[in-house]
């Protein structure tokens, strides 16, 4: 977790503070961690459906005659000819294959492209953005503060948001979206999410975000949730976070992400980097790892084999799901064959663990 | 709004103390649990373990930390509450009515350090 001096507040904080939620500071913003508890809002999500503030997310409009070709520059993934409504994953990488950042690159217009950042890198890629337009006719605008933005997920987000918003999206597929006009303004509403179930997010201004939010928590068809159960959610699916399973320091090779990196692609900023560690194999590796007790495995934690220390964990948890206490780790790749065995260090002990599929728990995705 | 309970002995790292003769029952409090979150570990200390008053004697994990569970007394652990292996939830449920250690005290004295309800409230607010 980062915290700046200022600390940011999004358009939804003076409702969490109302529903009396734990806050803390997450990327430069003071967000909702919890408002009853982790499990109550993990268990809603994963059983019927929960609501998000996920406004401090950033999102960047890029547009002009080379927009398509400047996001195949600074993205791994693969737009080309992309149909519109269409929504894509992928990495920005420095040079040397580190990652800048992974977003969502939403396809608008023939020239115009949406692209959704992480809060704690919006001003760090925004610059990243900027200085690599060089020798592309494009326009970058940083629309962070003029969006807000809720996620509604859960298996019962599909008829919460037809019933209570009158929105029509179960036409949509997942990783699309459509511009609805709605109230004055055009809103976005795509089929996307960060908890490994069926789900939704819309983007719109602070006041329609603002109305959803009310709508949708006065219905009790959706429980508030908040960051903590956000990220046990999308941890037992093992969808990345950056700053734990991907960084600067970490490709989207060694993270497991290489089906966003499209190699055959004429070129893209990292793309040398990528190439040469495909062909020598990646040293290290995001693995997962089930302990045989319960204790848990946090951020930063020791991973040893054969007396010496082989890697860190990333992130863990005693999963609210399956019970098990999981964590995922970046571990040296020689010992990254499902069934090694390795050690955590754990305060002072050493505690034994097995590596496993990090997908811990089965997506509930609508295809 | 979190509980107190008068008459028991309590550390700034918010321990509890509830002395019988020469034992003292630890667990830790109701401000410290609701802070914590849900408790899904107890990582107990051993019978026989020697503890000392600041020292840390083990931990509690909630969802989403770990957080070093520091001995107000110092002494021998005699027993530990081996219901929160199964049940670690009861933390949550009931702080004041789930001991984590039960110590042999080495040095009664040292009861003098912690705080009364009326003080360890001052510090909650």
């Amino acid at each position: 977790m980062e915290e700046t001096l200022e600390t940011k507040k999004t358009c939804l904080h003076a409702k969490h503070l109302a529903l009396g939620a734990k806050m803390m500071p997450f990327g430069g913003f003071d967000m909702p961690i919890e408002y009853s508890s982790i499990i109550e809002e993990h268990n809603a999500v994963r059983q019927a459906a929960g609501i998000f503030d996920v406004s401090h997310m950033g999102e960047v409009l890029v547009t002009g005659r080379d927009s398509e070709k400047y996001v195949n520059h600074i993205f791994t993934n693969d737009i080309t000819n992309a149909p519109i409504g269409k929504i894509y994953y992928g990495i920005m990488l420095y040079p040397e294959g580190g990652a800048v950042d992974d977003l969502l690159v939403y396809k608008v217009g023939a020239k115009e492209f949406f692209l959704v950042i992480n809060a704690s890198n919006i001003d760090k890629d925004f610059a990243w953005m900027v200085e690599n337009t060089k020798g592309f006719e494009v326009k970058v605008e940083n629309l962070s503060e003029v969006y807000g933005e809720v996620a509604i997920q859960g298996p019962k987000a599909v008829d919460a948001i037809e019933e209570e918003l009158g929105l029509k999206v179960n036409e949509l597929a997942f990783y699309t979206f459509k511009e609805i006009k709605v109230a004055g303004e055009t809103i976005i509403v795509s089929r996307t999410g960060y908890t490994g179930e069926d789900g939704f997010e819309i983007y719109g201004s602070h006041a329609y975000i603002n109305k959803v939010w009310d709508t949708l928590i006065n219905s009790k068809k959706v429980l508030p949730c908040g960051l903590g159960c956000r990220d046990t959610l999308r941890f037992e699916v093992a969808l990345p976070l950056y700053g734990h399973e991907l960084d600067w320091n970490i490709s989207p090779l060694e993270a497991g992400l290489g089906s966003f990196v499209k190699l055959d692609k004429e070129e893209f900023i990292g793309k040398e980097a990528m190439v040469l560690q495909k062909a020598e194999g990646v040293k290290r590796k995001v693995v997962g790892l089930e302990l045989t007790e319960r204790a848990v495995a946090r951020n930063g934690y020791e991973v040893e084999a054969d007396g010496k220390v082989i890697g860190t964990v990333t992130t863990g948890y005693l999963s609210i799901s399956t019970g098990k206490s999981i964590c995922m780790a970046l571990i040296d790749s020689a010992y990254s064959a499902l069934g090694t065995p390795v050690s955590i260090r754990i305060r002072k002990k050493l505690f034994a663990a097995t590596v496993v599929k990090k997908r811990f728990y089965e997506k509930n995705y609508k295809k | 709004m979190s509980t107190i309970v008068k008459g028991l002995y309590y550390a700034e790292s918010h321990e509890w103390v509830k002395v019988e003769g020469e034992f003292g029952f630890v667990g830790i409090t109701d401000y410290a649990q609701h802070a914590l979150g849900n408790v899904v570990y107890v990582d107990l200390p051993e019978v026989d373990d020697d503890v000392t008053q600041g020292d840390e004697f083990g931990a509690v994990e909630s969802v989403k930390a770990a957080s070093d569970l520091i001995s107000p007394v110092s002494g021998t652990v005699v027993e530990v509450n081996e219901k929160l292996n199964d049940k670690p939830q009861l933390i949550n449920e009931d702080a004041f009515g789930n001991w984590i250690m039960k110590v042999k005290l080495s040095d009664p004295r040292e009861l003098k350090a912690l705080m009364d309800s009326e003080a360890y409230e001052a510090i909650c607010e």
